[in-house]
């Protein structure tokens, strides 16, 4: 019998704590699949960050190292700065990656430290129960923003913008993984990412729009449906910054 | 052949030679010297030398690295000591290698660029959260800086345990004439079966520092305490001076023992017998070894640069057997030796304390 789909080397067996309809889980499979296709399992290590994403250690199949919330750039930089030759990612929420660690992002970004970020940004604190993230949306409402976001507690954060303009960034996209197309384009661009890096270009980053059906109080179909409705409007999408032949990258 | 150093460099020179090939750090005074050397000579060593964008990165540079395997180091006074405390109780739970320096300044607050030994609790007593300790070793001498370096690096590898110099500003800034490659002789290492360096060949490794469930923490927490146990047991270290006849004694640390020696002559060209008790390892503080001076002892004294931190840990081993009295400056001020007389005087010679 002809098999049309099998489990990535690249994960291991646990079984995903996520909550149904959260896509993280899809995350992490396109992420094992692109680390057993480059045939890097055994090259990478990956930092961990602190949110939901946070015991992925028992599901990715390469080296994890657990860093605290925030710092997981800052982790991945020493690893990648004591070993040069290994392939070096964070995954990261948006809480983790644009809040907490924001200068961590940045500064990596600046730096040019050739490692890969992957920032999974679901509106929304969700290992915590719902709290206001710097990307929860106005009018949203969360567990610290009970009648719903409002200016007085500022914009939502376009990260990928942003670091589109560090100079140090060599490669920036920015997708989604609500529907069977998005997620092959998300991985195009995670693999891309990966391969920025096996080049030694600079900094590589990809925001990827996610579900957190839990906290947001909506069915997984519901949730899909709000990552197009609100989020993709709001958010900058497609590839930001791609890597010019000189490093460094190009918008 | 001797050769006239600063202290803050002789620890960057000695890291360099004990392997150390990744240095993390952002500058503060009076511990600038230490990332300066290392920017100069990491390079030419084949190691890089790592601005991070604040001491939080740093600590986090030094964590992911030391994950990793390296030999890796960080240096910083006291407000940046104070950023990097949780991570130091991250690096503590990873059970991740590492060395640390603090040339500690006037606190709280920004304090001033003067040289204190203010951080004492911070270092010694966990200064991050949860129940941890990292080793805390105190130099007195410049060429004591680079003996203890070296070391350094070998005990974390050992224990899988930050260690910490804990040295004052005046230590860190002051020249002395010192030798390389220094006394230290660097013992056969545990190999990093453990490090999150690529699985190639091996099963994965997780270096983490979370459990899922309280039984989990709390075995976690019992063979950590089973660790520090064992450090307590053979790690606690210390140096006595002029104590075999002494009546009384006093107990002081780095810079503050140098002019307390000064004071001791000064005492005993007056006829009082009384020695100098000088904690190397701040953590595990040297318990043992003062107290075996307990019985002997009729008055003890604490020198510090601070308000009197040390002197707690003094009192808790003499336990009420003879008088502890303190004598200290604070924000960057010194005590001159016959200060010190003054007060040993009046607070011990004349009873004005009770242990
Ligand atoms: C220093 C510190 N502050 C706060 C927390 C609590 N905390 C844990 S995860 C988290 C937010 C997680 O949100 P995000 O990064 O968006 O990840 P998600 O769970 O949504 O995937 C917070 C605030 C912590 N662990 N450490
Ligand atoms: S809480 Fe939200 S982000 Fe976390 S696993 Fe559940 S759905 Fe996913
Ligand atoms: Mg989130």
């Amino acid at each position: 019998m002809k098999t049309v789909f099998a489990k990535t080397t690249g994960l291991t067996d646990r079984v995903f704590h996520y909550c149904p309809g959260c896509t993280h889980g899809i995350i992490h499979r396109l992420i094992g699949e692109i680390l057993e296709e480059m045939e890097i399992i055994g090259q990478t290590v990956g930092v961990a960050p602190v949110g939901c994403a946070g015991f992925c250690e028992n599901y990715f199949a390469c080296d994890i190292i657990g860093a605290a919330h925030g710092r997981a750039v800052a982790a991945a930089t020493g690893a990648k700065r004591a070993r040069p030759d290994r392939i070096v990612f964070t995954y990261q929420g948006d809480g983790d990656g644009a809040s907490i660690g924001l200068a961590e992002t940045i500064s990596a970004a600046a730096r040019g430290e050739k490692l890969t970020s992957i920032f999974v940004n679901n509106a929304i604190y969700g290992m915590t129960g719902g709290q206001m993230a710097p990307t929860t949306l106005l009018g949203m409402k969360t567990a610290t923003s009970p009648y719903g976001r409002d200016e007085s507690m500022g914009y939502p954060l376009d990260l990928p913008k942003l670091l589109a303009q560090v100079k140090g960034a060599a490669y920036v996209a920015s997708v989604s993984v609500d529907s069977p197309q998005a997620v092959r384009e998300a991985k195009k661009a995670l693999k891309k990412a990966f391969q920025v890096q096996v080049d030694g270009l600079g900094y590589s980053f990809v925001s990827i729009l996610s579900t957190c059906p839990t906290n947001w109080g909506v069915t997984p179909v519901e949730a899909l449906e709000w990552v197009r409705d609100k989020m993709k409007p709001y958010f900058t999408l497609g590839e930001l910054k791609v890597p010019t032949v000189e490093g460094g990258g190009k918008e | 052949m001797a050769i006239l150093m600063k202290g803050n460099e002789a620890i960057a020179e000695a890291a360099i030679q004990a392997g150390c090939r990744l240095f993390c750090g952002y500058p503060i005074t009076p511990s600038t010297e230490i990332p300066e050397y290392m920017a100069k000579k990491m390079k030419k060593a084949g190691g890089t030398y790592l601005q991070a964008e604040s001491e939080v990165a740093a600590i986090y540079m030094v964590y992911g690295a030391g994950a990793a395997g390296a030999r890796v180091m960080s240096g910083t006074s006291s407000p940046g000591f104070s950023l990097m405390q949780e991570g130091l109780s991250y690096l503590f739970a990873a059970e991740i290698p590492c060395v640390i320096a603090d040339v500690m300044r006037g606190g709280p607050g920004l304090g001033g660029l003067g040289p204190t030994q203010a951080d004492y609790f911070q270092l010694t007593k966990g200064g991050g959260h949860g129940d941890y300790h990292p080793i805390v070793l105190a130099p007195a001498t410049v060429q004591e800086m680079i003996d203890l370096t070296k070391e350094a690096f070998d005990l974390a590898d050992i224990y899988r345990n930050p260690v910490i110099l804990a040295v004052d500003g005046i230590l860190g800034q002051m020249m002395e004439p010192v030798e390389f490659p220094g006394k230290y002789e660097a013992k056969v290492l545990p190999a990093k079966t453990w490090a999150a360096d690529g699985c190639e060949g091996r099963p994965k490794n997780n270096v983490i520092s979370y459990y899922l469930s309280s039984e989990a923490g709390e075995a976690d927490n019992l063979r950590w305490g089973k660790k520090m146990a064992q450090m307590q047991a053979a790690e606690q270290r210390f140096a006595e001076l002029s104590l075999d006849d002494a009546e009384y004694a006093f107990v002081a640390f780095g810079t503050s023992s140098r002019i307390t020696e000064t004071a001791i002559d000064m005492l005993r060209s007056e006829g009082v017998k009384v020695g100098l008790f000088r904690p190397i390892s701040l953590w595990p503080f040297p318990a043992d070894g003062l107290l075996k001076r307990v019985p002997q002892i009729k008055g003890w004294m604490s020198i510090e640069l601070s308000a009197g931190q040390m002197v707690q840990d003094v009192r808790l081993v003499v336990n009420g057997r003879a008088p502890v009295g303190f004598y200290g400056r604070q924000g960057g001020m010194t005590p001159e030796p016959e200060e010190i007389v003054a007060a040993f005087k009046t607070q011990i010679l004349k009873g004005g304390v009770r242990g």
